[in-house]
C-alpha cells in the first residue's frame, strides 16, 4: 500500500505552489412525515403542487407552526456531528425574491442557530486521517421547484418542495483537497443515514451541497472564495472544486483578482460558470420572523435524544474489530450503512467470524453485485448465508463443495442443508474411506508414484486431484492431504 | 437617519416595487420621517436586557409530525393568472 500524504498535494502554478482552501454548505433534507411549519406531507415524485398547504403556499393569513420531529431530528444530527445543541435559538426571514418563494423570504435561522460547533473525522483517499470542523447547523424550509425547459417563455412552478425541512451544515474551511472535500461529504452522509435523519439521495436532490473555494500560497491569508451552488454528486464535488481552484489560479497569475460570486457548476462540459451577476442579490435584509417564538430546549429533552442515539459508523467498526476479531478493512467495509451492518453482525453472531466474513464479502457481494440486490432484499438473505457458514464449520461440507452449493441455493432459493442432503454433498470424514480411495489411486497410478519416489515432488498435487474427483470433491481435503502424503512416501 | 434617493431605489428594487425616478424624493422624505420617529426608542436605556422578539414569555406552540393537510393542487394555483398541467407559470426565470 502506498504510504499515506500527511498534507495533500499543492497545485502548481507560474508563480510557486497553491493551497486550495474548501469549505461546505451541505443542505440535507430531514426525514418526516409532514413539512417543516405545515402538515402537508413530503413525498418524492409526486403531482405537481398536490403536496402543498396554505402555509406553503404563503396564502395571506396563514401561520407557521414548527414540525417537532424535525427540531429532534436536527437535535439528534447535531449531537451525532459532536456538535453543541443550543438551548435557545430562533427563526429568521432571509429575504429574497424568486418565482418558487411564495413568501417572499425564506425561513432559516441566522443569528442563533440550533447547533453550533461539532466535527466530522474523515479519511480522505491517499492521505491521512483528519478532523474537519463543522461550524454551524441550522433548521430552515426549502423553496419550490422552477422547471424552466418546459416552454420557451415560461417557467413552470411546482411548489410540492416548498415548507419541507432542511438542515444546512456548514463546515468551517478545513479541506485541502478535492479528497478531503469528497470524503466528508461522504461521511457526513453514511452519519447522517446511521441518524436516520436524512436518507442522503443526492440524486433526488435530498442531499445538496454548496461548495466554497479559494485558493493561496501556503502561510499566506485565505483567498477570496467563490461558491459553486447546488452540487449534487459527490463525483462532482471533486471535479468541481478542481476545475474552480484552476480557474482562480491562471486568473490570479494573468494578473486580475477573484471577485466573490456565486458559480454554477456544470457536470457535462466539467466547468464553472458565474451565476448571479447582480450585486445586491445577497442583500438578504434577515430579521427574526414575528410569526415564530424563539425555540427553547429543556437538557432533559436533549439527553433524551442522546440517549437513544444509534451506535455510529467509527465505533461500530472498533468494536467489529474487537468482537469479531476482522480486520480494520473488513470493518470498514461491513459498517459502510446500517443495514450492512445489521447483516454482518446477523450473520456473524454466534459463527466463525472470520469463515463468515470471506463469505459475505467475497462470494456473497459478488452474488448481489452479479443480481443487483443489496443486504436487504436478496432471496438468499443471511439466515439462509448462515446456514451455509454452519455446514462449512461443523465439516460437513468442503469449503470447495460449498460454493457449488452456494450456487445451488441462488438456483433454487432452497437452504444449504437441504441442498446438501439432497445432492449427497456430504463431506468424507471418514479416514478408512478416504484411505481406500486413496489406495485405489495409487494402484491406478504406479507410474506416477514412481516418479514421484525419485523426487518429483510437483506430483503429490496430482493424487490430491485424483482423490477429490474420486469422490467428486466431497473428500475433507486437508484429511486428503493428510492421509495421502505418508502412503506416498511409502 | 436620513435615506437617500439611491437606498430608496434599492430597497425598491429588492422588494420588487416599481417607483418611479419621480416619486423617489417623496419616498424618500417619508421614509426617512418613519424612521426618525422610530429612533425615538433610541433613547430607552436596555443595559443588559436580553434582546426579546415579542414581549409574552409563551413556550413555542409546535405541531405534531403527521400529514394533515395538501391535495388541493387547483386551490392552491387557483389564484395563478397563468397555469398549465397543474403547475402555475410565470415569464420565464433563468439566471
Amino acid at each position: 500500500m502506498a504510504e499515506l500524504l500527511e498534507h495533500p498535494k499543492l497545485l502548481k502554478g507560474d508563480s510557486g505552489e497553491w493551497e486550495i482552501v474548501i469549505g461546505l454548505e451541505v443542505h440535507a433534507q430531514v426525514i418526516s412525515n409532514a413539512k417543516l411549519f405545515s402538515g402537508a406531507p413530503i413525498a418524492f415524485g409526486a403531482e405537481p403542487n398536490t403536496q402543498v398547504s396554505l402555509v406553503d403556499a404563503a396564502f395571506p393569513g396563514m401561520l407557521p407552526v414548527l414540525n417537532e420531529h424535525c427540531v429532534e431530528q436536527a437535535v439528534l444530527t447535531g449531537l451525532g456531528i459532536n456538535g453543541t445543541v443550543n438551548k435557545y435559538s430562533r427563526f429568521d426571514r432571509k429575504n429574497y425574491f424568486y418565482a418558487d418563494l411564495p413568501q417572499g423570504y425564506q425561513i432559516s435561522q441566522f443569528e442563533f442557530p440550533i447547533v453550533t460547533g461539532g466535527f466530522v473525522d474523515v479519511e480522505p483517499e491517499g492521505e491521512v486521517p483528519k478532523r474537519i470542523g463543522v461550524t454551524r447547523l441550522h433548521v430552515e424550509q426549502d423553496a419550490g421547484k422552477s422547471i424552466h425547459d418546459q416552454h420557451p417563455t415560461q417557467s413552470y412552478i411546482d411548489l410540492n418542495r416548498s415548507g419541507t425541512a432542511l438542515m444546512e451544515i456548514v463546515s468551517e474551511p478545513d479541506m485541502r483537497s478535492g479528497e478531503q472535500a469528497t470524503a466528508y461529504l461522504t461521511k457526513l452522509r453514511q452519519v447522517l443515514r446511521y441518524l436516520g435523519t436524512c436518507d442522503g439521495n443526492m440524486d433526488q436532490g435530498s442531499m445538496r451541497c454548496d461548495i466554497n473555494v479559494s485558493v493561496r500560497h501556503p502561510g499566506d491569508e485565505l483567498g477570496t472564495r467563490c461558491e459553486v451552488k447546488n452540487v449534487n454528486s459527490i463525483r462532482f464535488v471533486r471535479q468541481a472544486i478542481e476545475y474552480e481552484a484552476r480557474r482562480q489560479i491562471r486568473l490570479i497569475e494573468n494578473g486580475g483578482t477573484v471577485v466573490q460570486e456565486t458559480r454554477l457548476y456544470d457536470p457535462s462540459k466539467g466547468e464553472t460558470r458565474s451565476m448571479r451577476s447582480k450585486e445586491d442579490a445577497h442583500d438578504y435584509r434577515y430579521f427574526p420572523d414575528p410569526d415564530l417564538l424563539p425555540l427553547r430546549l429543556e437538557d432533559e429533552y436533549i439527553e433524551r435524544i442522546r440517549a437513544g442515539m444509534p451506535e455510529l459508523p467509527d465505533a461500530k467498526r472498533a468494536r467489529f474489530v474487537a468482537d469479531y476479531g476482522i480486520s480494520d478493512y473488513d470493518a470498514w467495509v461491513m459498517t459502510a450503512d446500517q443495514d450492512t451492518a445489521d447483516f454482518f453482525e446477523g450473520v456473524v453472531k454466534g459463527r466463525d467470524a472470520k469463515l463468515a466474513t470471506n463469505w459475505i464479502t467475497g462470494d456473497y457481494f459478488a452474488y448481489l453485485n452479479r443480481e443487483g440486490f443489496d443486504v436487504t432484499n436478496a432471496p438468499i438473505g443471511g439466515q439462509k448465508l448462515g446456514g451455509l457458514v454452519d455446514l462449512i464449520s461443523d465439516n460437513t461440507i468442503s469449503g470447495r463443495i460449498a460454493k457449488d452449493v452456494f450456487e445451488a441455493m441462488i438456483e433454487s432459493g432452497k437452504d444449504a442443508a437441504a441442498i446438501v442432503e439432497e445432492k449427497g454433498l456430504v463431506q468424507i470424514t471418514d479416514t478408512g474411506a478416504i484411505e481406500a480411495m486413496i489406495d485405489d489411486v495409487i494402484a491406478k497410478n504406479q507410474d506416477k508414484l514412481e516418479q514421484y519416489r525419485s523426487g518429483k515432488d510437483k506430483l503429490f498435487g496430482f493424487f490430491v486431484g485424483q482423490v477429490m474427483k474420486a469422490t467428486q470433491g466431497k473428500a475433507n481435503p486437508a484429511m486428503v492431504n493428510q492421509l495421502l502424503k505418508p502412503k506416498l512416501d511409502g | 437617519m436620513a435615506l437617500d434617493q439611491a437606498t430608496v431605489a434599492r430597497i425598491a428594487n429588492l422588494a420588487r416595487i416599481k417607483v418611479t425616478d419621480d416619486e423617489l424624493q417623496a419616498w424618500a422624505t417619508d421614509l426617512s420621517a418613519i424612521i426618525t420617529f422610530v429612533e425615538q426608542l433610541d433613547e430607552v436605556n436596555v443595559d443588559g436586557v436580553e434582546p426579546m422578539t415579542g414581549v409574552g414569555d409563551f413556550p413555542l406552540p409546535l405541531r405534531v409530525d403527521a400529514v394533515t393537510d395538501g391535495g388541493y393542487a387547483e386551490i392552491v394555483t387557483g389564484n395563478a393568472p397563468e397555469g398549465a398541467l397543474g403547475f402555475y407559470t410565470v415569464p420565464k426565470v433563468v439566471e
